[in-house]
């Protein structure tokens, strides 16, 4: 992949790539990454010859670039390295790593050595939490870092320029199929019965194609499936309605857009029971009536896109996919991959559908819902990898047999990404109900301190939450939990996850965009010292605003590493107040405001510190 | 067409089906505050200043269609207290010298903070870096007025026809761009677009026809915004 085609007429490219996509604006995220493989970044021109080839504004294309951040619109360096800095990376010694790279390179973040060879750059949750400190070389994923490990890589690179060669071990499972070649482990600690037990291929479809569409949309109903990517809608529902709306076009997308931090779980599902959800989005077709179906793959992911392209391909070989699927007459469904380019935000169902459409990836108004108007204006049922492998199993097991796992308001079982502090970091699959403490057990934590239920928009949950139950009605998670033990600084956790945010907002409403940025310089006073009880209050207030008011998913949620550390944590941030003692505001340094001036009048003022 | 019935903030309101709760209050002549709802365009429903609570649960009034029997807030403390959260949110955002801007006393954030009784925002400025665009012999775009409304990105492209303008970036660095390579004169913007028409504040101006009406005697200096709608209430029967 890392290898750019040869040089050749920016313009013939373009029209080349353009063409390989029917010259389709829809088509604009592959496009544009088609184009970048070619000549390394989107340069002016580029953008220009790609809206003169698409009859669309160049503004359009300007604006889906500069969205996405594994686009680029200046030259980066022939191979570019995209190190993970998230929370549990940087736990797991990132940093370090970091330093090494910076050193070894001689550049720092952000840059590009001089003769154009490599490019350094950071980049949030990779999906490889339960292997940190990992990171992206081109679509390579190098896991298990370490500063030799990392003085290995660049001494590697500088020598043969391929990233491909410095896998130096091969994972487990399918991780070593010829055609995924990666040093990825599974990390598969507890297989339920639903996703991960063993199974038979075409059962679930079989049965499906025996009953009618409104059958299996009773199935799925009967079995009580709710969505498994975080907001627990039932599934059924959403399928009646999309089935119900007007159209003759109508889609299924799987959201493989896993970008919560924490959570790895689809990455496993897509390696090891692809096709069980290839199978479960086949039996939705059917039961909503699309003939249609695309996977939007995080573009963290890129390195899984060859192998599940030859799964789709050996379905349709095997009748499971294209005409007449398994002797059933007029029905008929089809699986594109869409792939995606570094935005958690496109992980929201209407910023999915967005990108899908060639668009920047900003969330839609709701309603039109997508089971109204979706993906092309058509009636649109997005769920998650999970959602549809549940699917796949409900059918062939039957909806009684699901229904009698879990709890009373949440059925089945659950896939936990579970990483930080504890012994064993993996992926679970319990059964819904099932204990925080009972599951802290498994994974070998001690001397916990908190729990991120969910990942940074979920909830920080301490001690006294232990004994609660994980489902959607009391500690609901889309699957992330990153354990914190007794001597993380929680406020340094919860700044950084309020970075991400700030970093993967859209920007399209007010309180998102600012508020996050403003959240986090008033979380940044307290850490500081410089905060007084009252400013924890305005703390809280202005989290609510953001809560309250935010467009959609991403900034109504945003500021929950706040609200509830101060919740269950408030003697953490009271530890870091001062009090307010001189009648003047403590965030207000006036040495510091008076500092420049100071510096330009060339001598100090009266309130310059010693 | 159907008609529907709901209150706002107690009073009972009459709309029709598919209309907004915004265009249904506006009729009846209760103000809802909003800086990126602009009458003749599709609603965006980007600045959120118009957030009412809808059976309790918060919903953009511009983008949010009526429907029976709802109990809509929008009056409320706690609505107003965010309401002024987000007013406060533009005005440090960008940079906002209502002293030596043109558009004062007719623009629209200016107006709204007036009515907010904002005097000094309780957050910090952010004193971003902004480029001006005054390559145009007509037009400008000063983006550090800018609230990323889009009213110039809809009427360009419904009204005008043209998809002059787009956002570029994202999150804090999502700023408003134009279809050329890089100067507003390589547009096809003309003296005559709607898109120059709809900008609530200073970011997107006419040059040469400055002050022609002078500061005092302009449109909020007059009455506070809002002023025309809430005039459409029918008087309380005794």
């Amino acid at each position: 992949m890392s290898e750019r085609l040869v040089a050749k007429d920016l313009a013939a490219a373009v029209a080349e790539v353009c063409q390989a996509c029917g010259k389709d604006p829809h088509r604009l995220m592959d496009i544009v990454r088609g184009v970048q493989k070619h000549a390394g970044h989107i340069s002016g021109e580029a953008m220009s010859l790609i809206a003169g080839e698409l009859g669309i504004p160049r503004v359009e294309v300007e604006s889906v670039v500069s969205f996405y951040s594994f686009y680029s619109d200046t030259p980066q360096g022939r191979i570019v390295i995209r190190l993970c800095n998230d929370v549990i990376d940087r736990l797991a010694g990132a940093d370090g790593v970091a330093q090494v790279f910076c050193d070894e390179l001689g550049i720092g973040i952000g840059e590009t050595t001089p003769d154009g060879a490599i490019h350094l750059t950071t980049t949030p949750c990779i999906g490889m939490c339960d292997q940190a400190p990992a990171a992206l070389i081109d679509d390579v994923v190098v896991t298990s870092l370490n500063t030799d490990r990392a003085r290995d890589i660049v001494r590697g690179l500088k020598e043969h320029k391929d990233p491909r060669r410095l896998i130096w071990t091969l994972g487990d499972g399918n991780n070593a199929d010829d055609l995924v070649q990666a040093m990825v482990q599974n990390n598969i600690r507890h297989r339920g019965q639903v996703i991960l037990s063993d199974y038979d291929e075409g059962q679930g479809l079989e049965k499906a194609l025996a009953l009618s569409p409104a059958e299996v949309i009773r199935a799925v109903n009967n079995a009580r499936l709710r969505g498994r990517g975080g907001a627990g809608f039932p599934a059924g529902m959403k399928w009646q309605f999309t089935r119900d709306a007007d159209g003759d076009r109508k889609f299924i997308i799987c959201n493989a857009d896993e970008g919560e931090p924490g959570t790895f779980k689809d990455r496993v599902v897509l390696t090891e029971r692809a096709d069980l959800m290839f199978e479960g989005m086949t039996i939705a077709g059917y039961a909503i009536g699309a003939a249609e179906g695309l996977i939007y793959l995080r573009g963290e992911y890129a390195y899984l896109e060859d192998y599940l392209t030859s799964l789709i391909d050996a379905r349709r070989d095997k009748g499971f996919l294209g005409q007449d699927i398994l002797g059933k007459a007029g029905f008929n469904f089809d699986i594109r991959i869409q792939m995606g380019a570094g935005s958690y935000i496109c992980g929201e169902e209407t910023a999915l559908i967005s990108s899908c459409e060639g668009q920047r990836g900003d969330p839609k108004t709701r309603p039109p819902f997508p089971a109204q108007e979706g993906y092309l204006k058509c009636p649109t049922v997005v769920n998650n990898v999970e959602t549809f492998c549940a699917v796949s199993r409900i059918l062939d097991k039957g909806a009684g047999w699901f229904a009698r796992m879990g709890s009373s308001g949440s059925s089945g079982t659950k896939l936990l990404s579970i990483s930080g502090d504890c012994r064993s970091p993996g992926v679970y699959e319990v059964e819904f109900g099932t204990k925080l403490s009972e599951v802290l057990k498994m994974v070998g934590a001690e001397r916990v301190q908190a729990v991120q239920m969910g990942g940074p928009s979920g909830q920080l949950v301490g001690p006294g939450d232990f004994e609660r139950t994980i489902c959607y009605d009391d500690l609901a998670t889309g699957g992330a939990m990153m354990v914190f033990n007794k001597d993380r600084d929680l406020l340094q956790i919860v700044d950084e996850f309020m970075e991400f945010f700030i970093d993967e907002s859209c920007g399209y409403c007010t309180p998102c965009r600012v508020g996050n940025v403003l959240l986090r310089q008033a979380l940044g006073e307290v850490i500081a010292g410089r905060a007084t009880a009252a400013d924890l209050d305005r703390l809280a207030e202005l989290a609510t605003s953001v809560k309250t008011a935010s467009r959609c998913g991403l900034g109504q949620t945003s500021p929950n590493p706040i609200l509830s550390s101060l919740e269950r944590f408030r003697p953490v941030y009271e530890a870091r107040l001062r009090a307010e003692d001189d009648g003047l505001i403590p965030s207000f340094d006036l040495a510091d405001a008076v500092g420049e001036a100071a510096a330009i009048a060339g001598r100090p003022s009266a309130h310059t510190k010693a | 067409m159907n008609t529907i019935k709901f209150t706002i903030d107690g009073v009972s309101i009459e709309a029709e089906s598919g209309q907004t709760i915004m265009s249904a209050a506006d009729e009846a002549g209760v103000y809802i505050p909003r800086l990126c709802a602009h009458p003749d365009l599709k609603p965006y429903g980007s600045c959120r200043v118009c957030t009412v609570l809808v059976n309790g649960r918060p919903q953009a009034s511009c983008t949010q269609p009526v429907s029976d029997g709802i109990v809509v807030e929008n009056e409320s403390e706690a609505i107003q207290r965010i309401r002024r959260d987000i007013i406060e949110m533009l005005f440090v955002e960008g940079n906002h010298y209502c002293m030596y801007c043109e558009k004062s006393g007719n623009c629209e954030l200016q107006a709204i903070g007036y009515r907010f009784g904002i005097t000094a925002p309780k957050y910090p400025f952010q004193f971003p870096s902004q480029n001006i665009d005054a390559s145009h012999p007509y037009v400008f775009i000063d983006r550090n007025r800018c609230i990323l409304c889009a009213r110039c990105v809809r009427a360009s492209r419904d009204i005008d026809g043209k998809q002059i303008f787009q956002f570029v970036g994202r999150g804090p660095e999502r700023h408003l761009g134009i279809n050329a390579e890089a100067h507003l004169r390589d547009t096809d913007i003309d003296i005559t677009d709607k898109a120059l028409e709809v900008c609530p504040v200073g970011a997107l101006m006419k040059k040469g026809i400055g002050y022609a009406v002078p500061v005092g005697k302009r449109l909020y200096d007059i009455e506070p915004i809002g002023s025309d709608i809430e005039a459409r209430r029918p008087a309380p029967t005794a």
